[in-house]
């Protein structure tokens, strides 16, 4: 094994850690107030709003990532409109095309969460926080969100995690995050091997580091259950 | 050209190519599907095995093949493939490269991380059934394999379909990374066609549909299939 290689690779890869951190963090940022605002929606709107989140969900669960974000970054850029309009500074470019797919689609998965995580709050709270006279927005911020988090947080998780794995297809649209600069490294000098080590090493370290701060802010939540 | 006539079956339609693409899609997912449930099996069998040994080595595939995005998996699997298996042939004396067919190594990259997947859903399937169901069996003079066959593998199987419909509408979705690698599947084939006729919106759009329709027909099929093998079962 060819330790300079494996050197020289590592460094390349880190210099390129940056960029995918950023592209997970716009999107899950911004992922999740769109999720939150379409569980809102989805729960309390009028029946065609309600109709239009479900088939948001369906059609950005049904179809893959990959295909959205050709969508968004080839497709758009074909009307005349689209190059007229103002939306057109962020559209050419490639990394706000990635961070808008990745962030439309996180929020289709994360909506689903957050309502998992609602429903599993059980009515017997909530009547018990009525009972007690608390207002709705009360409710929601005493009772509600709090018990939702808590059912919601490792599930998150995961999916904070599949969107780590899910940036390194911005690649393909010339972003050059970890998956990029290691495609491009691959490419140069034929060693697939060492550099899949390298790069894989990066992933598994960010997804250790994920893993291990939901499980610390879990516990946190959950300081008031342990009786240890 | 209208969409219609762009997407149609008539002359300079591109219907055609896109139907054999999306059969191409639905191929090398159930090609890779299948790597998986032989991988998966296997690593499931390693997980509970409570040697030390197999564990880790179960624990160490699970944790690289879901940790690592499946992008990279396949860029592995293309480039290191075809060179692993031609300095193999050199030891018995073949000369040049031999490049291995897209669509073996597609299904094989595809069926790895399907199978690190599946490796939790057989496993907590497993962990799922009754102890006492295969006390019973024992009891009534059953053999390993027979428990397996009549009693594990039923009940295993009925546990983990609704974890295995998650697994295969990623494998399905999963096969457009394969466009890299030059498999004419679904997306290549839109690229190419979005590139000659500079309509990419509308073969991206096909694409994207032509998947929900995938999707969709899986899905309500595994749910038909959950109903058929939970019949047995107290409601």
């Amino acid at each position: 094994m060819d330790l300079t290689f494996l050197k020289t690779t590592t460094i390349s890869l880190l210099s390129s850690v940056p960029l995918t951190v950023s592209l997970v963090a716009i999107s899950l940022a911004c992922g999740l107030v769109l999720a939150i605002i379409l569980t809102t929606a989805r729960m309390l709107g009028p029946a065609p709003i309600v109709w239009f989140v479900k088939s948001y969900i369906f059609v950005f669960r049904g179809t893959p990532l990959l295909v959205q974000i050709f969508l968004i970054y080839y497709g758009l850029g074909q009307f005349e409109a689209v190059r007229g309009s103002v939306f057109w500074v962020v559209l050419r470019e490639p990394f706000w095309c990635a961070s808008l797919a990745l962030m439309l689609n996180t929020a289709a998965y994360t909506t689903e969460i957050i309502r998992g995580g609602i429903q599993a709050v059980p009515s017997g709270q909530i009547e018990a926080a009525r009972a007690c006279g608390m207002s709705n927005l009360t409710l929601v911020r005493r009772i509600l969100a709090p018990i939702a988090l808590r059912q919601a947080l490792p599930i998150y998780g995961s999916e904070v995690i599949l969107m780590i794995k899910a940036t390194s297809l911005a690649s393909v649209i010339t972003i050059l995050e970890v998956t990029g600069v290691a495609h491009k490294i691959i490419s140069a000098s034929y060693r697939p091997v060492e550099v899949f080590m390298c790069a894989g090493a990066i992933y598994l370290s960010l997804n250790f580091l994920v893993t291990r701060a939901v499980s610390a802010f879990e516990k946190k939540l959950n300081k008031h259950l342990s009786h240890t | 050209m209208d969409y219609f006539e762009l997407m149609g079956f008539g002359a300079g339609g591109w219907g055609p190519l896109m139907l054999k693409a999306a059969g191409m899609t639905v191929s090398i997912a159930v090609a890779g599907f299948t790597v998986g449930i032989f991988f998966g099996i296997i690593g499931a069998a390693l997980k509970l095995s409570r040697d030390p040994v197999a564990m880790t080595i179960a624990e160490t595939y699970t944790t690289i093949f879901r940790g690592i995005p499946e992008l990279l998996i396949i860029y592995l699997f293309y480039f290191g493939g075809s060179l692993a298996f031609s300095n193999f042939l050199h030891l018995f004396g073949y000369q040049g490269f031999f490049s291995i067919p897209s669509f073996v190594i597609g299904s094989i990259a595809i069926g790895t991380v399907s199978g690190a997947y599946q490796t939790e859903v057989y496993r907590s399937a497993f962990l799922a059934i009754d102890r006492g169901q295969i006390e019973a069996a024992r009891a009534c003079g059953m053999k390993g394999f027979l428990i397996l066959r009549r009693i594990i593998a039923p009940q295993v199987l009925r546990i983990a379909l609704p974890g295995l419909g998650n697994v295969w509408q990623s494998a399905l979705k999963e096969t457009t990374l394969l466009s890299v690698t030059g498999l004419v599947e679904l997306l290549r084939q839109a690229s190419v066609g979005a590139g000659s006729t500079r309509e990419p919106f509308a073969f991206y759009l096909t694409a994207g549909a032509i998947f929900l329709v995938i999707t969709s027909i899986s899905g309500w099929g595994f749910e038909k299939m959950e109903k058929h093998f939970s019949r047995s079962v107290r409601k």
